[in-house]
C-alpha cells in the first residue's frame, strides 16, 4: 500500500449512488435518430467527411480533426445522413452548434475493423495514430483528446500514471459501473497506455464508497504483468479533480500555470482506458459510453451502455422518467454538472450522468444572506483560496484584488457554496468575476494589437513622405544644377517677397470690419437684455466696452496701415480716371439741376451756371490729368518694360531669362498699351455714336476725342509691330541651341499673335478705321514671322533628333 | 414541469446563518447560568431586557432601511448581540445603560455600517466600551458573589426594582471585581492582598465557575464546526504565556496566570467575542495572529492601563488589525511556491 496523502478542504455531501447501482448495466435499444455534435472534446470541432443522403456503416468515419487538439468522429450505428446542422448541445451556456444527424437503418452494420494481435509490436507512433483514428477523448470530465496526453514529445519523461476511477461526485456511478464490470479491459488499456508514455509507477485511485470496484479492480489489476497498484481513497469531494488527485496520491502539487505532464505525471479516466483498449485490441472506434441515469423522477434509475448521439429523451423514457415530477435536468454530478434546458440533446463522449431531479431532491437554493465571513468556505475549499475574500472582490468588482487572491487557480468545484451557511452562491460570483477578467484581458490584447497596428500605419506613411521628399529635394536639385549649366550664367538669389502689403491692408480691413459687426452685436444683445431686465447687464456691458476697445484698435491698426501702404504706382492712373469720372458725373449733374432750376424759373440758376463752369473746369482739368497720365505711362511702360515685368514673372525666370527677355517683354507691355488704346477708342467711338443721336453739343469735342484715340492707337499698333518684329529676330538671333521647347512656344505665341492681329483688323476693317492699314501691315509681318518660327522650330527638331 | 436552468452546485447543505447564530446562543447558556447561580437574577434580567431592545432597534432600523423585517430579524445576529452585551454588564446595571448600550451596538456599530457582515468592529464591544468610558461607576458596581454574601442572592422583585432604580442597591450587595481589588492592591504585595482580601481568598471560585461554564459553552461551538479553534486557543495561550512570564519573574507585584484566566471576561471573549467571524481574521493563520495579539493586548491594558479589565479595548483593537492580517496572512493556494501578500491589487 502506498501511502496517501491528502489535500485541504473538501466535503461530504450525500452520495445517492445506492439508487443507479441496483440494477445491472443494461444497453440502451437503437434510438430513432442520432444527433452527434462535431465538438465533443476539447479543441477545435471536427470536420464532416460525409454528405447529407450518404449512407455510413457502424465505426465508419464521419468527420476529421480540423487542427492538433481535435479528433475523429465515427458513426455509432449504420444508417443514413440526414442532415448537418444546428442542433442544441450539451453545454453550460445551452447553445447549438453543428451536428451530425444521421438516421439508422436498425441493421448495426459494422464497417471492416481489426484489432491489433500484440500491440507491443507497434511502434508508438503507430499505436498512438490508432488511439487518434479512433476519436478517443477524455471521457472523465474536461475531453482532451488521449493521442495527445499518451504521446508526449520527448522532453516530457512520465513517471507516474494515475488512472482516475474516484468518482467523487454524488449520483455518478458510470465508471463504478465500467470497474465492476470490465476490469479487465481497463487493465488491457491501462498496459497500452503504459507501453506509450513508459511510467515508473502506474496508481488506480479509486474512493472508499466502492468496495466491489476496487476489489475488481485489484483482481484484474493481478493477472497484468505490469505493478498496477489500487489506491483506495476516503471519499471526499472533490478528490477526482486531477490535481486533487495528484495531490492524493503522490504528494505532489502541480505547480500553478503547469499540466500535469509537465512534471512527468499522467492522469487518464478509467473510461477511456477501457476506449484505449477496445481501440487497440478490437479496433472499434469510440461509439459508445456508459452513462449514469438517475434522479428521482426516474422509476428504474440506472446504468446504460448508450450510442454517442442518442437523446437523453430517450434516456429519460428508458428508464421511466415521471416528468410531472421532473423540475431539473442536470447533465453530470450534482456539484460541478449544467443544467439542460432541452431533453433533446444528445449523449456526448464526456457525459458520465443525466439526473432527473424531483423538486424535493433539488429545491430551490433559498435567498442570500449576507455574508458573516464565518469561513467555512475557506476551511473546505480545495485550492487553498480565500473564498469569503474572493466573493467580497467579485461584489465589488476589484478584479485586480481577485487575481492577486489566486482566482483563476479556483476550480469551481461548488464545495464553497455548499457549505455557505448564508446560502450564498458563491461560484457564481467566481464565474461572473473570471469572465469578466477574460473579457478585461481580451480587449487590452485586442487594444494591443491596435495600438501595434496604428504605430506600423504610422511609421510606414512617415517612411513614403520622407521618401517622396527625398526624391523631390533630388529632382528639385538635379534640376536647378542642370539649369545652371545650361544657362551658364550667374543664378542670382532673390530676396523673399516681402509680405505683400495690399493683402495685409485687406485682412486688416477685414479684422475691423469684424470687430464693428462684433461691436454691433453686443450693443444688440445688450439692449435686448435691458429689455427683457436679465441680469447679466453689466456682464454684457463690459463685453461692449472690450468689443469696442477692440472695433477701435482694429479700425486704427487698419488706418495705420493703409496711411503707411506705399502709395501703389498703378493706382494713380486709376485714381485720376475714377476722379475724372466724378468730375463728369457731377458736371452733368449740375447740368441737369440747372436746367431744372431755368424752367422753373428759379434766381439760383445764375448760381448754378457758376459752378457748372466751375465743375466743368474741373473734370476737364481731371481728364487731361488722366490722359497725360495714361500716356506717360504708356510710354514708361515701353521704357521700363523690363524692370516692371520683373515683379509679375518669378524671380528665377526672370533673372536667367534677363539676356532674351527684354524685347518681348516690350513687345508685351505694347501690346497692353495697343489693346487699351483700342479700348478706348471703342468707346470713343459709342460715346460718339450716342451724342450724335442725341445730338448733344459735345459732339465736336467727342469727335476730336475719338480722332485722338484713333491716331492713339494707331501709334500704339506701330510701336507694337515693331517691337515685335525686334524681339523675333532677337529670338532668332539667341536661339543656336535646340531649345525646341522655346521655340515651339514662340511659335504659338506668334501664331497667336497672328490670329488676333486678323481679328483686330477684321474689326478696324469693319469699323473703317484708319488703324486698319498698320494692322494689315503688321499682320503679314506676324505671318512671316510665325513661318518663320516654325521653319527654326523644323530645324531644331531635326537638330535634336540628329544629336539623339 | 418546465426544467430550471440554475448554475451549479445543485445542491447545498441544509443550514442557515441564524442556525449559526442559535447554536451561539445556546452555547452562552451554560455561562448564564453560572452567572446567575452567583450573583442572582441581574444577568438574566440583564440579558432579557438587551434582547428586547435589541430586537425593537433591530425591527425599527431594518424598517428604516427598507428590508424585509422578517428576513433579516431571523438571522439572529441582534439578540445574540443583545446577550453577549447583556452578559458583560455588572448585574445590577441601570435599565438605561443597557438601553444606551443597546442602542448603540445595534444602531450605530451594526447598522450605520450596512447592517450584519459589514460591520468592522464587533457591536456588543463597541457598546460595552462607550458604557465602560462614559458610566464608570455604573459599569465598575459589580456585585460580591453569593459565597460572600450571608442571606444569599436577591429575590427577583428586589432585582427588578434596582435595576429599574426604584429602589437603591444595598450596599451589602457592592463589591469590586477581583481585577479591580488587585489592581488597587496599593504598596501591598501579591501575597499580603491574597491574604486580607476575602475576595481574593474565599471567593474566587465563583469566578472559576463562571469561566468553566462559558469554556464548556465554547467547547461545544468548538465541536459543532461554528468555528475554528485558532483564536480562543492562541489567545488563552498568549494570555497565559505572558502572565506566566512576569509571574515567574516577580510574584509579589504579579497576578498568577491561572488569576488572569479564570477573572474577568477572558474565557467569555476567547469563546464568544473574539470569534466573532464578521470582526475577526479571516484565514487560520490570520485568526492566530488575531487571538495571540488580544491576549497580548489585555495583560498589557490590565497590567499597565486605567482599566482593570480589557477584553472590550484588546478585541476592537484588533478589530481595526483584522483586515491588515487578512492580507498578510492569506494561505498558500494550491501548485502556489508561497502566498501572496499585501494590498497590492
Amino acid at each position: 500500500m502506498s501511502r496517501i496523502w491528502n489535500f485541504h478542504g473538501g466535503i461530504h455531501p450525500q452520495e445517492n449512488k445506492q439508487q443507479s447501482l441496483t440494477i445491472p448495466l443494461r444497453q440502451m435499444p437503437l434510438p430513432k435518430r442520432l444527433t452527434l455534435p462535431l465538438q465533443q472534446h476539447i479543441g477545435t470541432p471536427a470536420i464532416p467527411t460525409v454528405k447529407v443522403g450518404d449512407k455510413v456503416l457502424k465505426g465508419q468515419r464521419i468527420a476529421e480533426p480540423s487542427g492538433f487538439v481535435s479528433i475523429y468522429m465515427h458513426a455509432p450505428t449504420s444508417g443514413t445522413i440526414v442532415e448537418i446542422g444546428d442542433y442544441p448541445v450539451p453545454h453550460v451556456s445551452g447553445m447549438s452548434a453543428q451536428c451530425i444527424i444521421l438516421e439508422p437503418d436498425g441493421n448495426e452494420t459494422w464497417i471492416e475493423h481489426q484489432g491489433v494481435e500484440d500491440f507491443r509490436t507497434l511502434e508508438k507512433a503507430e499505436l498512438a495514430e490508432i488511439i487518434r483514428c479512433a476519436g478517443i477523448s477524455g471521457m472523465g470530465g474536461a475531453g482532451f483528446p488521449t493521442n495527445i496526453k499518451l504521446h508526449l514529445s520527448d522532453d516530457h519523461i512520465v513517471n507516474t500514471l494515475i488512472i482516475n476511477g474516484v468518482e467523487c461526485e454524488p449520483y455518478i456511478t458510470a465508471d463504478d459501473m465500467l470497474m465492476r464490470e470490465r476490469a479487465a479491459e481497463i487493465i488491457g488499456g491501462i498496459e497500452i497506455a503504459a507501453y506509450l508514455i513508459k511510467p515508473t509507477h502506474i496508481l488506480i485511485g479509486i474512493e472508499d464508497n466502492k468496495p466491489e470496484a476496487a476489489v475488481a479492480m485489484t483482481e484484474a489489476a493481478r493477472t497484468s504483468k505490469l505493478n498496477i497498484e489500487v489506491v483506495v481513497l476516503p471519499t471526499k469531494y472533490p478528490s477526482g479533480g486531477e490535481r486533487q488527485l495528484i495531490k492524493l496520491v503522490t504528494g505532489v502539487e502541480v505547480p500553478h500555470g503547469q499540466l500535469p505532464a509537465d512534471i512527468g505525471i499522467v492522469v487518464q479516466n478509467v473510461g477511456t482506458m477501457s476506449a484505449v483498449y477496445q481501440a487497440v485490441h478490437d479496433g472499434k472506434p469510440l461509439i459508445s459510453r456508459i452513462t449514469t441515469l438517475t434522479g428521482k423522477a426516474l422509476s428504474s434509475p440506472g446504468n446504460l451502455e448508450v450510442l454517442l448521439g442518442t437523446p437523453i429523451a430517450d434516456l429519460l423514457d428508458f428508464c421511466g422518467v415521471d416528468s410531472s415530477k421532473q423540475s431539473r435536468l442536470v447533465m453530470g454530478g450534482p456539484m460541478m454538472g449544467y443544467t439542460l434546458n432541452t431533453a433533446q440533446i444528445p449523449v456526448i463522449k464526456t457525459s458520465n450522468c443525466v439526473i432527473a431531479g424531483t423538486l424535493e431532491e433539488f429545491p430551490p437554493a433559498p435567498p442570500a444572506q449576507s455574508c458573516i465571513r464565518c469561513g467555512n468556505c475557506e476551511q473546505v475549499c480545495p485550492a487553498e483560496l480565500l473564498p469569503q475574500q474572493l466573493h467580497w472582490f467579485a461584489k465589488g468588482k476589484e478584479f485586480d484584488k481577485a487575481l492577486n487572491h489566486n482566482l483563476m487557480d479556483c476550480i469551481e468545484c461548488g464545495a464553497c457554496s455548499f457549505v455557505c451557511p448564508s446560502n450564498i452562491p458563491l461560484v457564481q460570483y467566481y464565474r461572473y468575476a473570471k469572465s469578466e477578467i477574460r473579457n478585461e484581458q481580451q480587449e487590452q490584447r485586442k487594444a494591443e494589437q491596435a495600438r501595434i497596428r496604428f504605430e506600423a500605419r504610422q511609421a510606414r506613411l512617415e517612411a513614403a513622405q520622407q521618401e517622396k521628399e527625398e526624391r523631390r529635394k533630388a529632382r528639385a536639385e538635379a534640376a536647378s544644377k542642370a539649369q545652371a549649366a545650361k544657362r551658364k550664367a550667374p543664378v542670382t538669389t532673390t530676396t523673399d517677397s516681402a509680405i505683400d502689403p495690399e493683402a495685409e491692408l485687406k485682412q486688416l480691413k477685414t479684422q475691423a470690419a469684424v470687430a464693428r459687426t462684433k461691436l454691433k452685436k453686443a450693443e444688440k444683445a445688450l439692449q435686448e437684455a435691458e429689455q427683457n431686465g436679465a441680469d447679466n447687464i453689466d456682464q454684457l456691458k463690459q463685453d461692449i466696452e472690450s468689443a469696442k476697445q477692440k472695433s477701435e484698435l482694429a479700425q486704427k491698426a487698419f488706418s495705420d496701415a493703409e496711411n503707411k501702404a506705399p502709395a501703389p504706382a498703378a493706382p494713380s492712373l486709376k485714381d485720376l480716371k475714377v476722379a475724372a469720372a466724378l468730375a463728369r458725373t457731377k458736371v452733368s449733374k449740375t447740368e441737369k439741376v440747372l436746367a431744372d432750376a431755368e424752367a422753373k424759373g428759379a434766381p439760383s440758376v445764375d448760381q448754378l451756371k457758376n459752378s457748372l463752369q466751375k465743375l466743368k473746369e474741373k473734370a476737364e482739368q481731371a481728364q487731361k490729368a488722366y490722359n497725360d497720365a495714361e500716356a506717360s505711362e504708356t510710354a514708361g511702360n515701353v521704357s521700363n518694360a523690363s524692370s516692371s515685368q520683373g515683379t509679375q514673372s518669378t524671380a528665377a525666370s526672370t533673372s536667367a531669362a534677363q539676356p532674351i527677355d527684354p524685347p518681348q517683354n516690350d513687345v508685351k507691355a505694347l501690346k497692353s498699351a495697343l489693346a487699351i488704346a483700342r479700348t478706348k477708342l471703342k468707346k470713343a467711338e459709342k460715346a460718339l455714336a450716342k451724342a450724335e443721336e442725341e445730338g448733344i453739343e459735345e459732339l465736336e469735342d467727342l469727335k476730336q476725342a475719338v480722332a485722338e484715340q484713333q491716331a492713339k492707337t494707331d501709334s500704339a499698333a506701330a510701336a507694337f509691330a515693331k517691337a515685335e518684329a525686334d524681339c523675333q529676330t532677337a529670338k532668332e538671333a539667341t536661339n543656336q541651341g535646340p531649345d525646341i521647347k522655346a521655340l515651339k512656344t514662340a511659335a504659338a505665341a506668334a501664331r497667336t499673335k497672328l490670329k488676333k492681329t486678323e481679328k483686330a483688323l477684321a474689326d478696324a476693317q469693319a469699323q473703317g478705321s484708319a488703324s486698319a492699314e498698320p494692322l494689315e501691315k503688321a499682320l503679314s509681318g506676324l505671318q512671316a514671322k510665325v513661318v518663320q518660327a516654325e521653319k527654326a522650330l523644323q530645324e531644331a527638331q531635326a537638330q535634336e533628333a540628329t544629336l539623339a | 414541469m418546465a426544467l430550471l436552468r440554475i448554475t451549479s452546485p445543485h445542491i447545498l447543505k441544509p443550514g442557515r446563518t441564524g442556525n449559526v447564530m442559535l447554536q451561539v446562543i445556546l452555547a452562552t447558556l451554560p455561562g448564564l447560568a453560572a452567572l446567575c447561580y452567583y450573583f442572582g437574577w441581574g444577568p438574566l434580567i440583564n440579558v432579557v431586557w438587551a434582547a428586547m431592545l435589541a430586537v425593537l432597534f433591530e425591527v425599527a432600523v431594518i424598517r428604516l432601511r427598507k428590508r424585509p423585517v422578517t428576513f433579516y430579524l431571523n438571522d439572529y445576529s441582534a439578540i445574540l448581540t443583545a446577550v453577549l452585551l447583556g452578559l458583560a454588564l455588572p448585574p445590577f446595571a441601570p435599565w438605561w445603560v443597557t438601553f444606551i448600550g443597546i442602542f448603540v451596538a445595534i444602531v450605530v456599530a451594526k447598522h450605520l455600517y450596512g447592517g450584519l457582515g459589514n460591520n468592522p468592529f464587533n457591536p456588543a464591544m463597541v457598546g460595552y466600551a462607550l458604557l465602560l468610558i462614559s458610566f464608570p461607576v455604573e459599569m465598575t458596581r459589580w456585585a460580591p458573589p453569593s459565597l460572600l454574601t450571608e442571606s444569599g442572592n436577591l429575590g427577583l422583585i428586589e432585582t427588578l426594582k434596582v435595576i429599574f432604580e426604584i429602589v437603591d442597591l444595598p450596599d451589602a450587595y457592592t463589591m469590586a471585581t477581583p481585577l479591580d481589588t488587585f489592581k488597587h492592591k496599593g504598596a501591598l504585595t501579591a501575597e499580603e492582598l491574597w491574604s486580607q482580601s476575602p475576595l481574593l481568598s474565599q471567593g474566587l471560585d465563583a469566578w472559576y465557575a463562571i469561566s468553566g461554564a462559558f469554556a464548556l459553552g465554547g467547547l461545544y461551538l468548538l465541536i459543532r464546526k461554528i468555528y475554528t479553534w485558532h483564536i480562543p486557543v492562541s489567545m488563552l495561550v498568549s494570555l497565559i504565556l505572558v502572565s506566566g512570564f512576569f509571574y515567574g519573574s516577580d510574584p509579589s507585584n504579579y497576578a498568577p496566570p491561572l488569576f488572569h484566566l479564570t477573572t474577568g471576561a477572558v474565557v467569555f471573549g476567547a469563546f464568544f467575542i473574539a470569534t466573532d467571524p464578521v470582526t475577526a481574521a479571516t484565514s487560520n493563520k490570520g485568526k492566530l495572529f488575531f487571538g495571540a495579539i488580544i491576549g497580548l493586548l489585555i495583560y498589557i491594558i490590565r497590567t499597565w492601563g486605567n482599566y482593570p479589565d480589557a477584553v472590550a479595548f484588546a478585541v476592537l483593537l484588533m478589530n481595526l488589525s483584522a483586515p491588515f492580517l487578512d492580507y498578510y496572512t492569506r494561505p498558500r493556494t494550491y501548485g502556489h511556491k508561497k502566498s501572496n501578500r499585501g494590498i497590492k491589487g
